[in-house]
């Protein structure tokens, strides 16, 4: 079964739950088996995939709530400028996985998504778009904004955690 | 280009989404910037550490087994795919073109074939001194002629009141089958009509009614109780039907 564990650790994160993950793995994977038919050959397989686990995910009581968050929050609106202070350099150092992982954990199902398939699935942006069903204009802003919040979590945790 | 615009370019930078020229200018600024250096770095950093940390789920033997076994339930088995029911429906449909074909055109060789051959012991016939074994113009003597002679029998017509007149028959050997041939005269055309069984080995199955030309010959042939009637003659298309009409109608008294 191709892509087989990525998609159970994509679908962990999405749902926050081992359980609730294997069924939308096994459900993903039987909507593909059904829909393989509508796969154009030659495109991006891999995106193709990433789409139906990440649809299965919206029809799910987790997904919808998610898909509301992101209605409110625009991703069109422009980025706003960094903030050239830049704390996490020194403080990387000292943290610890444990610490992006619940920094991710809190961060909200979309931006966290668009960061795992970048970072850890290594997607392209246009390959996260497809995956997405997003313009990549859309995927370059979502993700700034991602690594931003992640940046203020991990920089909170971090001044809670010297003080 | 201030600072704050170059970082809004790191990211695509760090996720190595940059053309060749967006990299050139992003990297001779930095060159000459050491907070976006320092800034690109943290980045990179924060990349790995993220893709360290996020690679933490694993399926379990028994979860990939499930979905294995699920799969297989419910892949349909090769023929209820429609592309491939579609694929052997087109190969039967073909392979039924080609049978019917075949069988068709075998039909019509071996038609061919017995119509040429009686079409050979005619032109034989008329070219011969002697055509026939019994001459006679009375059917009630050539008729009987052939008694002992032939595994069947026949009726003739009454030709009086007809344009045709008997000449006499022989005894032909057909396909190793013995049969009639009958020699008739109309208007100095000369036709004969054969009278073999309508049986494997020496007609074709599926013979049916015939109505045609052979190398200007006309033709017709039908079978009536189990034998086989063909006409010959270089007469015209009428005339070899009116004939045929003739010998039907006493075949069947």
């Amino acid at each position: 079964m191709p892509l087989f564990a990525s998609l159970y650790n994509f679908a962990c994160w999405l749902t926050q739950d081992r359980g609730a993950a294997e069924d939308l793995v096994q459900e993903a994977y039987m909507k593909a088996l059904r829909g393989f038919s509508s796969f154009e050959q030659g495109t991006n397989f891999r995106a193709w995939m990433y789409r139906i686990l990440r649809n299965t995910f919206l029809t799910t009581q987790a997904g919808l709530k998610a898909s509301a968050f992101v209605s409110i929050d625009s991703d069109d609106a422009p980025v706003e400028p960094e903030n050239a202070e830049t704390p996490e350099l020194l403080l990387l150092a000292r943290l610890k996985q444990d610490a992006i992982r619940q920094a991710l954990e809190e961060l909200p199902v979309h931006f966290r998504e668009v960061i795992l398939l970048c970072d850890l699935e290594e997607m392209s942006y246009q390959e996260i778009g497809l995956a997405l069903g997003i313009p990549m204009g859309t995927v370059m802003s979502r993700l700034s904004r991602a690594r931003k919040a992640m940046r203020r979590l991990l920089g909170e945790r971090t001044m809670g955690a010297t003080t | 280009m201030s600072c704050d615009l170059w970082l809004q370019w790191l990211d695509a930078y760090v996720d190595e989404s940059c053309s060749p020229e967006e990299i050139e200018g992003i990297e001779n600024h930095l060159r000459d910037c050491p907070a976006c250096t320092a800034e690109t770095l943290a980045r990179l950093q924060m990349k790995r550490a993220t893709r360290a940390a996020s690679a933490r789920y694993a399926p379990s033997p028994e979860f990939k087994l499930r979905v294995q076994n699920a799969i297989q339930k419910s892949r349909k088995p090769i023929w209820m795919v429609p592309r491939v029911q579609r694929a052997f429906a087109g190969a039967v449909a073909f392979l039924l073109i080609v049978i019917v074909t075949a069988a068709m055109w075998t039909r019509h060789a071996a038609r061919e074939q017995t119509l040429a051959e009686l079409l050979d012991l005619h032109v034989a016939t008329t070219a011969s001194t002697n055509p026939v074994d019994v001459i006679s113009t009375d059917r009630h003597t050539v008729k009987p002629w052939f008694q002992g002679k032939l595994p069947f029998t026949f009726n003739l017509p009454e030709l009086a009141n007809s344009p045709f007149k008997l000449v006499g028959g022989k005894l032909v050997y057909f396909r190793n089958s013995p049969g009639a041939q009958l020699l008739i005269d109309i208007r100095k055309h000369q036709i004969s009509v054969f009278v073999v069984q309508d049986q494997a080995g020496v007609t074709p199955q599926g013979m049916g009614e015939i109505a045609t030309r052979q190398k200007g010959f006309s033709v017709e042939s039908w079978s009536e109780g189990g034998l086989r009637y063909v006409v010959i003659g270089d007469t015209t298309p009428a005339d070899i039907h009116d004939l045929g009409e003739l010998l039907r109608t006493a075949a069947k008294q």
